[in-house]
């Protein structure tokens, strides 16, 4: 009863934030996410135990399908980080105005509860209507409130990630069909039918599952909508699709992909992890060379991305916990990036680095969170980024490819690397002199306390990870054949 | 376990502390408040540390101290574990000892910058990062400490944030330093998948007792990775360029971080995984053939230097280096013994550097120096026994480290001790070099300048007075038995299970200890008098030219790394974006909607809205759907 709690919440919420005006729906859309985030407390510290919960009703009983829940760790886990990032984005734009506050606040508030039907969904078809649901509405966000290029770049980002779910329901409705007995949705048949597949279907079964997760993730070489869209969309869409969304696709490879399709997955592995290895130096090296301070970030989160997906194909024990904690910790630290990304533009009037610099002159309290965050997603030692860093490293290094040590070293590369670009963006940013940018405001109090959380997070969970291990570790050992 | 022992949570604690402090209130602490935070929070370490040697020496075994479980993962057990031995108690003297006297020293040397406060909050930043490093009882713990000096010293080198090359050289400093982390980790990574353990206590009884078979080159590789770690820490080819550079921060941080302390973590990496090192003869011959070269190399490059503090910065790359030749060469006490000494005479250096950049009201060119010696007494005569000790003046502190090191290499290796002789004499050439210039002759800078000379205070003399007395007297917990010593050293390291090398038996190693004795007084009188003649102040009117232009430019090592590394990387990123990126993949999906929009375009066309043409498409579909039949029929029959 209680999964259905955190998709009803904000859902209504939503609702009620269509109907009210001004900061109504602001004020709505906060407590909505702050009652979410109590449940998804509540939640985690239930499956803190190693517990599960699950929920089902009869819904469709003729297409096979029932709305059927299920929480583990891990999805109590995504379901915590929605929970706290959409409460997050709601104080820090407290003070900001916002065209059309109703229909803005209601659209964040539905994609949430797409967000958390995802992440809890256990019937495959449910899981697609809940995978759509918390897409349509930051496409409206994006198209509506985006920046200049938003109608392109939104039309294309739909189109990419709708193509990839059309793609996961052939294989959702393949599987259904192949499923013993009375055709089903459910979660256990799936993974049954997905087991007994011959070969070559196994094969583009994998591949039509993992084209659409990777889309949504993205993964070298379906990540080019992301810049585009990340660039054009207003902070908190930005947030959302950054800090959540790309965790869909995560999530969905480790629920949707590993259990179901084992063969297909073994057999294209090596495959997939070369591709994110690529993707991790390749999104790097881009990185470098970008001027733009949200289109760095996106790139930066690419490369992350990576190595979480690189990790995930290395069916290592310490790696898939390792995708756990940085799942979590890359959602905390990619929105405080966002953030002050989006304070800097505030403030400046611009995100073109060339014509940025001197913050730690002009607004302190700014640029240390800036320093702080970047140092996090440097993965440097005692910020949370590090010990996820650590364990998918650890993974890679342990997959059982003759080729370990290459994968491994060639994504540490973007150790390096990462260090490059993100040093580039703190001396570009907070450092020089401040120019003509004389009275700027530092960070308003709902900023400060907006940053303030994510620094939290970072710092304790970089000296203190193990609740989140704790959390996870009956997943993580689950999904190691 | 003594009470001191059981209390060293608390040594990193006061820093961190007073970080906490500073770094949270930098904004309402007044200046001199916050400086005495950053001291007191030192010194409080520095009495525990004490407390704890005095105990360690007494102890029988290692007391490993675990915290708490920093992660726990199936097989992935890492505690949050803290080793008290020998070398570690060593370490944390060095570091809260000589932390306390710069933090001192700072007080002074920083009063008049605005941002004293935070840098205390960096300062203590550090010093905890530092002692985590040397206390950790894995190597992971040893890898936060380790990233963690790396941070601040990229904070410090770039305190003075305003300045872009200063920021340049800070951002430098962490990138290489982060090549030499990958294979730290690599290394880490090596063990883990091998022994499962990151803990010293696991890994090196594994390795002892030989449970766990792996081939040599297994051995080579783990010792490989870690030394590269250790390249870039501290400063040894080719990762050593940063170093130089990161003369940008304020001279304290100097001392501190860039020659006392953090650059000797490499040193403290190796000597503590010695069971392995021993295990793996060919990383070791690389550790000792890096080090001897790095040692000259780097020497050749401070003869022509002309800024005070670069001079000084290219003698601990070279002072480095000899550290990493005793490692190579099996020597590891004398390594670590080495690392002391340095700290006192090379911090000793620095500060007394500082005290003229102090005077001379931020000049820091030698050639616009001259004649200090009278108006700055405290700081030339302490300065003068800092040269002397790293020149190797007999019985000073570095002449019996040095010492120490040059026989050990003999035994191991003749060509390793004539190198390294030799770069023991250019030692002594650039650091006389210096003296002279700075502290003889006439006064060469500005009218103004030379108004202002003065004496710095005593919070900046009486650290300098200390280090120089242990620059002086500090090698005697290690003096030869011949000379009438014990070798304090060797046995108190030995009970951290540091192997030492030996001089006690070998009698010809006697005949070369006395040899060197004299060698170095005569070798030291005659280096004297030549420096003075050749690099007397007429002697560089102008540019260097030939070869000694090639040693003023560094050997244009720096330009060469930026010809074929950052550039083409720069190219080759700025590539991938214009023609991978833009042009190939996003092309390619673009590429797609658009013969699709094409496609349906054409198609579009046939809904022309005439009757005439829609009945002959249909009856050409029946024409086609007949023949089709037909042939199938056909066909199937």
């Amino acid at each position: 009863m209680i999964l259905i709690l955190l998709i009803v919440i904000p859902f209504l919420s939503g609702l009620i934030s269509f109907a009210l005006k001004g900061n109504g729906a602001k004020t709505m859309a906060l407590l909505g996410s702050l009652a979410t985030l109590a449940f998804a407390v509540a939640v985690s510290c239930h499956m803190y135990t190693g517990d599960t919960i699950s929920f089902t009703k009869p819904w469709i009983p003729n297409l096979g399908t029932q709305f059927s829940l299920f929480s583990d760790g891990m999805s109590a886990m995504l379901c915590l980080l929605t929970a706290i990032v959409t409460s997050v984005v709601v104080i820090s734009q407290w003070n900001k105005p916002v065209d059309r506050p109703s229909a803005f606040w209601g659209l964040m508030m539905l994609s949430q509860a797409g967000l958390m039907g995802v992440f809890l969904a256990y019937d495959a078809l449910v899981f697609y209507i809940f995978w759509e649901l918390a897409l349509i509405p930051v496409y409206f966000l994006c198209s509506i409130w985006g920046g200049e290029r938003r109608i392109p770049v939104t039309f294309k980002f739909f189109v990419y990630t709708f193509v990839g779910s059309l793609l996961m329901l052939a294989a959702l409705i393949y599987l259904s069909i192949q499923t013993p007995g009375v055709n089903s949705f459910a979660w256990g048949n799936m993974v049954q039918a997905g087991r007994s597949l011959s070969p070559l279907n196994a094969h583009w079964v994998f591949w039509l599952l993992f084209i659409a997760f990777a889309i949504k993730m993205p993964v070298f070489p379906f990540h080019t909508w992301q810049p585009d869209t990340y660039e054009q969309s207003p902070t908190p869409v930005t947030i959302i699709l950054s800090a959540l969304m790309v965790k869909m696709g995560m999530f969905a490879v480790l629920r949707w992909l590993l259990p179901v399709v084992p063969d297909g997955v073994s057999y294209w592995a090596n495959t997939v992890v070369i591709m994110s290895v690529t993707g991790i130096i390749y999104a790097s090296f881009l990185a470098i060379v970008q001027t733009d301070l949200k289109r760095l970030i996106a790139y930066s989160s690419i490369a992350h991305m990576g190595l979480m997906c690189a990790a995930a194909f290395s069916n290592t024990q310490v790696g898939m916990h390792g995708i756990m904690v940085q799942m979590f910790n890359h959602g905390i630290n990619i929105t405080g990036m966002w953030l002050i990304a989006s304070m800097i533009e505030e403030r400046f009037g611009t995100r073109d680095m060339n014509r940025l610099g001197g913050m730690a002159s002009t607004t302190p309290k700014l640029a240390i969170a800036l320093v702080v965050i970047a140092l996090a997603n440097i993965a440097l030692p005692l910020t949370n980024g590090f010990i996820g860093e650590f364990m998918l490293f650890n993974g890679l290094f342990q997959n059982p490819s003759n080729y370990h040590i290459t994968f491994m070293v060639l994504a540490g590369l973007g150790v390096i690397l990462g260090a490059v670009y993100t040093l580039n963006m703190v001396q570009r940013t907070a450092y020089g002199s401040a120019g003509e940018a004389a009275i700027v405001k530092d960070l308003s109090i709902n900023e400060f306390i907006a940053i303030t959380v994510v620094i939290l997070f970072i710092v304790v969970l970089g000296i203190y990870p193990q609740p989140l291990l704790d959390l996870t570790s009956g997943v993580a050992n689950m999904l190691v054949k | 376990m003594g009470s001191f022992t059981q209390l060293v949570y608390l040594v990193p604690l006061f820093p961190l502390l007073g970080f906490l402090i500073n770094g949270l209130g930098w904004k309402k602490i007044p200046k001199s408040a916050g400086g005495i935070i950053g001291s007191l929070a030192v010194l409080a370490s520095l009495v525990i540390s004490i407390g704890i040697f005095f105990e360690v020496r007494t102890a029988a075994a290692p007391v490993t101290i675990t915290l708490f479980n920093f992660i726990q993962s199936g097989k992935l057990q890492i505690p949050f574990a803290f080793q008290v031995d020998a070398l570690s108690s060593l370490f944390l003297l060095i570091i809260t000892g000589i932390g306390f006297l710069i933090h001192v020293y700072s007080t002074s040397y920083m009063h008049e910058d605005k941002g004293m406060t935070k840098f205390f909050a960096y300062l203590n930043l550090f010093v905890f990062s530092m002692l985590l490093l040397v206390l950790g009882a894995n190597y992971l713990i040893m890898f936060i400490g380790w990233e963690g000096v790396g941070l601040c010293s990229y904070l410090l080198i770039g305190f003075w944030f305003k300045n872009r090359d200063y920021t340049n050289a800070a951002k430098k400093a962490f990138i290489m330093n982060r090549i030499g982390d990958l294979g730290f980790l690599v290394g880490m990574l090596m063990i883990l998948l091998n022994y499962g353990t990151l803990s010293y206590q696991e890994f090196f009884g594994t390795l002892k007792s030989g449970a766990v078979l792996v081939p040599t080159t297994t051995y080579n590789w783990i010792a490989i990775c870690l030394f590269i770690g250790a390249m870039g820490k501290s400063a040894q080819i080719p990762l050593y360029t940063w170093l130089p550079d990161a003369m940008a921060g304020p001279t304290p941080v100097s001392a501190l971080i860039h020659a006392a302390t953090m650059v000797t973590a490499g040193v403290y990496m190796i000597a503590r995984s010695n069971v392995l090192y021993d295990l793996a003869p060919m990383a070791q011959n690389l550790v000792a053939i890096i080090g001897v070269a790095t040692a000259l190399l780097a020497a050749t490059i401070a003869l022509y230097q002309n800024d005070i503090k670069k001079v000084l910065a290219y003698s601990t790359v070279s002072q480095l280096g000899f550290m990493f030749l005793a490692l190579g060469v099996g020597a590891y006490t004398t390594g670590v013994f080495h690392v002391m000494t340095h700290a006192f005479f090379k911090a000793l250096l620095f500060l007394g550097a500082g005290s003229v950049i102090h005077a001379m009201g931020g000049e820091q060119d030698i050639t616009r120096m001259g004649g200090l010696s009278k108006k700055l007494p405290i700081t030339f005569i302490t300065f003068l026994i800092g040269v002397l000790a790293i020149s190797g003046f007999p019985f000073t502190s570095g002449f019996i480290s040095k010492d120490e090191i040059l026989l050990a290499a003999y035994a191991h290796n003749p060509i390793y001790f004539w190198v390294a002789t030799f770069t023991a004499v250019l030692t002594a050439v650039y650091m006389f070099r210096l003296l002279f210039l700075v502290f003889f002759g006439g006064f060469r800078g500005t009218e103004h300048q030379a108004h202002h000379l003065h004496e710095s205070p005593w919070a900046i003399t009486l650290p300098l007075i200390i280090l120089a007395a242990l620059s002086l007297i500090g090698g005697f917990v290690q003096i030869p038995a011949l000379y009438g010593g014990h070798d304090f050293l060797n046995d108190f390291l030995a009970k951290a299970g540091i192997p030492a090398f030996s001089n006690e038996s070998d009698p010809a190693l006697h005949t070369k200890e006395y040899m060197m004795l004299g060698g170095t007084i005569i070798g030291l009188l005659i280096i004297f008098f030549a420096t003075r003649k050749l690099f007397a102040v007429k002697q560089f009117g102008g540019e260097y030219k030939g070869f000694r232009k090639v040693l003023a430019n560094k050997w244009y090592v720096d330009e060469i790394y930026d010809a074929i590394i950052v550039r083409p990387l720069d190219m080759f990123s700025d590539l991938l974006d214009r023609f991978a990126e833009r042009m190939g993949i996003d092309g390619v999906v673009n590429g797609v909607g658009k013969t699709v929009r094409w496609g349906s375009d054409r198609i579009r066309l046939l809904q022309n809205g005439q009757v005439g043409f829609y009945i002959f498409v249909m009856v050409l579909g029946m024409v086609l759907l007949f023949a089709l039949g037909f042939f199938w029929i056909k066909i199937t029959i």
